[in-house]
């Protein structure tokens, strides 16, 4: 596995409080990623780690905190700056557009990237096309990469849940992201399908380079894949470092699996 | 065993990304588009059977064009973006009346300032697209609600459009150039010198706009626009997360498909009435429009013109039916029994196939791929 490099950081999250009305679901959470790494961040159930997602993409807004995404500190992001900037994610519970084609859904993964206005749209031809085509060219590139070739024309709709993570996930590589945040993307699956998806996420993170953030909840497979991990219990950070120095954590072990009182 | 795809190899993406892939469908659209552009006009104008008289083209097939094409629009906005709404008869209307004023000449007096702006008439060209970019800037305008209201009560934000402009159309009588009776007249169909006035002509008029019109929104569909409309249809949080901007889906969705609509809707009053009244664009129009595009197909532009059929056509068969059978029924029991069959049709229709005629086909095709074996 590739090494990240160790100099730079991608994102750093500091003091980062998150409450709705009177739940608490981050308390004063502070990590970084850095450029290239894969970080995992667990913790229990209801520890907050979808609600920290959902701050580095800007679905939800911290009440306390900085975000330092690029070099550029926030407060809070927006969606739209973080889909611009290169954040790319998905869901815990698969949110694709079941009305479209495998390919349709990666297809508008690049929304983003494509420029011509309505006008050439419409009329389909010349520039429009050709930037039609290009872009298939690189979804086409996507759908190799996940094997998914045989069901490109299929509605999502139809196909099994392990096959709709992979299309998921080949939505957000459209994205050409610099930080892919993948939100229990083993959810659900047998054996064979977490080795294949645990493959693709070290592809990945050496093919395209792609920085990494993800929650899992299966210990073997975080252990295996992430250089780095953080752990959340019930919303405050209770551990940061990698697989065996979190492993080893006193607090990590009574988290998981309780304490003698 | 015709229907074959075999051996039909793609060697391009813009070879796959066709509107119809198949060959198969290519020669039978080309053969439905010769019936349509020569072998109806040839048979019209030598008044052979079934064109013996107008009736077939006045009565059947010059408003199926025209509401396919409304179809088309409504489609667009409540099939492919997933806005439902009720303001679609509002929207042909404010098509209609601009068109109108447009082709008559504009004037508003000013008098408080002292002056007046008068446009002389424009060309009725000019005016069938006037009203539809009329159409469409109303239709960003009540698109602006859907921004934060979805579903039944978006519905109901667009009923008001119908309503505002039911009334507007019949109480300012500056839209109705000081009628008295509240009923205009459409200006002569002059198209560059040639005057339109045959049924025949009105037909290939029309038969061309909505050619157009259909592959221009079917192109828009299968585009990267297309794509975000059906992405805020089916999940607008993770369109927005993949950089989606809904502001700007929705409401390209709603000025397109009130533009198609408006031009419908100008088409509806200059081509097929030439003479009408506000009445012509109730609310009535936009239930049957609705009608039209959940019966046909939700997101399908083929189900927009198997809908519109669907609506016009099967009133008249079931009119048609027993007279031609020598049942001997009073026009009432007709008209009460068209009413029952009708609805429990759309009823059984929406039960086994809520997705439509364009579903059903769709599944049709796949299984004669197949034919005759099942899988």
């Amino acid at each position: 596995m590739r090494m990240p490099d160790k100099s730079e950081f991608l994102l750093q999250v500091e003091g980062v409080s998150l409450t709705f009305g009177g739940v608490t679901a981050l308390r004063d959470v502070s990590f970084d990623i850095r450029k290239g790494e894969i970080r995992a961040i667990i913790g229990p159930n209801g520890a907050g780690k979808t609600s920290m997602l959902n701050v580095i993409n800007g679905f939800y807004h911290p009440n306390r905190g900085a975000i330092t995404f690029k070099g550029r500190t926030r407060a809070r992001m927006q969606s739209f700056e973080a889909s611009r900037g290169g954040i790319a994610r998905t869901f815990q519970n698969v949110a694709l557009f079941k009305g479209m084609s495998a390919l349709d859904n990666i297809m508008a993964g690049r929304t983003l990237k494509m420029r011509r206005g309505l006008l050439w749209q419409m009329l389909r031809y010349g520039p429009a096309l050709a930037e039609e085509i290009e872009h298939r060219n690189r979804v086409e590139e996507i759908i190799d990469f996940l094997e998914i070739e045989a069901i490109r024309k299929v509605p999502v709709a139809r196909l099994p849940y392990g096959l709709q993570k992979r299309v998921e996930l080949g939505r957000a590589l459209a994205m050409e992201p610099d930080l892919l945040l993948l939100d229990e993307p083993m959810a659900g699956m047998n054996l064979e399908e977490k080795e294949d998806m645990s493959r693709f996420i070290i592809d990945v993170s050496n093919h395209y380079g792609t920085t990494i953030a993800l929650i899992e909840h299966d210990m073997a497979v975080v252990m295996d894949l992430a250089h780095r991990v953080v752990v959340l219990d019930h919303g405050v950070k209770i551990a940061d470092g990698t697989p065996d120095e979190v492993k080893q954590n006193q607090g990590v072990i009574d988290a998981y699996l309780g304490v003698a009182h | 065993m015709l229907y074959r795809e075999a051996g039909q190899f793609k060697t391009t993406y813009a070879e796959d990304m066709a509107i119809f892939p198949i060959r198969q469908d290519r020669i039978a659209l080309g053969i439905l588009l010769g019936i349509a552009f020569i072998g109806v006009p040839l048979l019209a104008t030598f008044h052979v059977w079934p064109f013996a008289g107008d009736y077939l083209l006045w009565a059947i097939l010059l408003p199926f064009l025209i509401l396919a094409l409304a179809a088309i629009g409504v489609n667009i906005l409540v099939g492919y973006c997933g806005q439902i709404s009720l303001g679609s008869g509002a929207f042909m209307a404010v098509g209609a009346y601009s068109a109108y004023k447009s082709g008559t000449g504009v004037h508003i007096p000013l008098a408080w300032l002292g002056f007046a702006i008068s446009i002389p008439p424009l060309p009725v060209l000019a005016s069938i697209l006037l009203g539809g970019l009329t159409a469409a800037v109303v239709g960003i305008l009540f698109g602006v609600p859907s921004l934060r209201i979805k579903g039944l009560y978006l519905a109901v934000a667009t009923l008001a459009a119908q309503f505002f402009f039911d009334w507007v159309f019949l109480r300012v009588p500056w839209f109705t150039n000081y009628a008295p009776s509240g009923s205009v007249n459409a200006p002569a169909l002059n198209f560059f010198g040639l005057v339109i006035g045959t049924p025949i002509e009105r037909y290939l008029l029309c038969l061309t706009f909505v050619t157009v019109f259909a592959v221009l929104a079917k192109n828009l569909v299968r585009g990267n626009l297309g794509r975000q409309w059906m992405a805020i249809r089916d999940m607008d949080i993770a369109a927005e997360l993949i950089g989606i901007r809904p502001l700007y889906a929705k409401l390209t969705a709603f000025a397109v498909s009130s533009f198609i609509v408006g031009v419908a809707g100008a088409l509806w009053a200059f081509v097929y009435l030439g003479s009408w009244e506000p009445l012509a664009f109730s609310i009535d129009r936009s239930l049957q429009l609705l009608f039209m595009v959940i019966i046909g197909g939700l997101g399908s532009i083929m189900g927009s013109f198997v809908g519109a059929a669907f609506i016009l056509i099967l009133p008249i068969m079931l009119n048609l039916i027993p007279t031609e059978l020598g049942v001997p029924l009073s026009t009432e029991t007709i008209t009460h029994l068209e009413f029952i069959i009708f609805g429990s049709l759309i009823c059984y229709l929406l039960i086994k196939e809520p997705h439509g005629f364009a579903r059903l086909i769709s599944i049709g095709k796949e299984k004669l791929r197949l034919w005759p074996f099942p899988y």
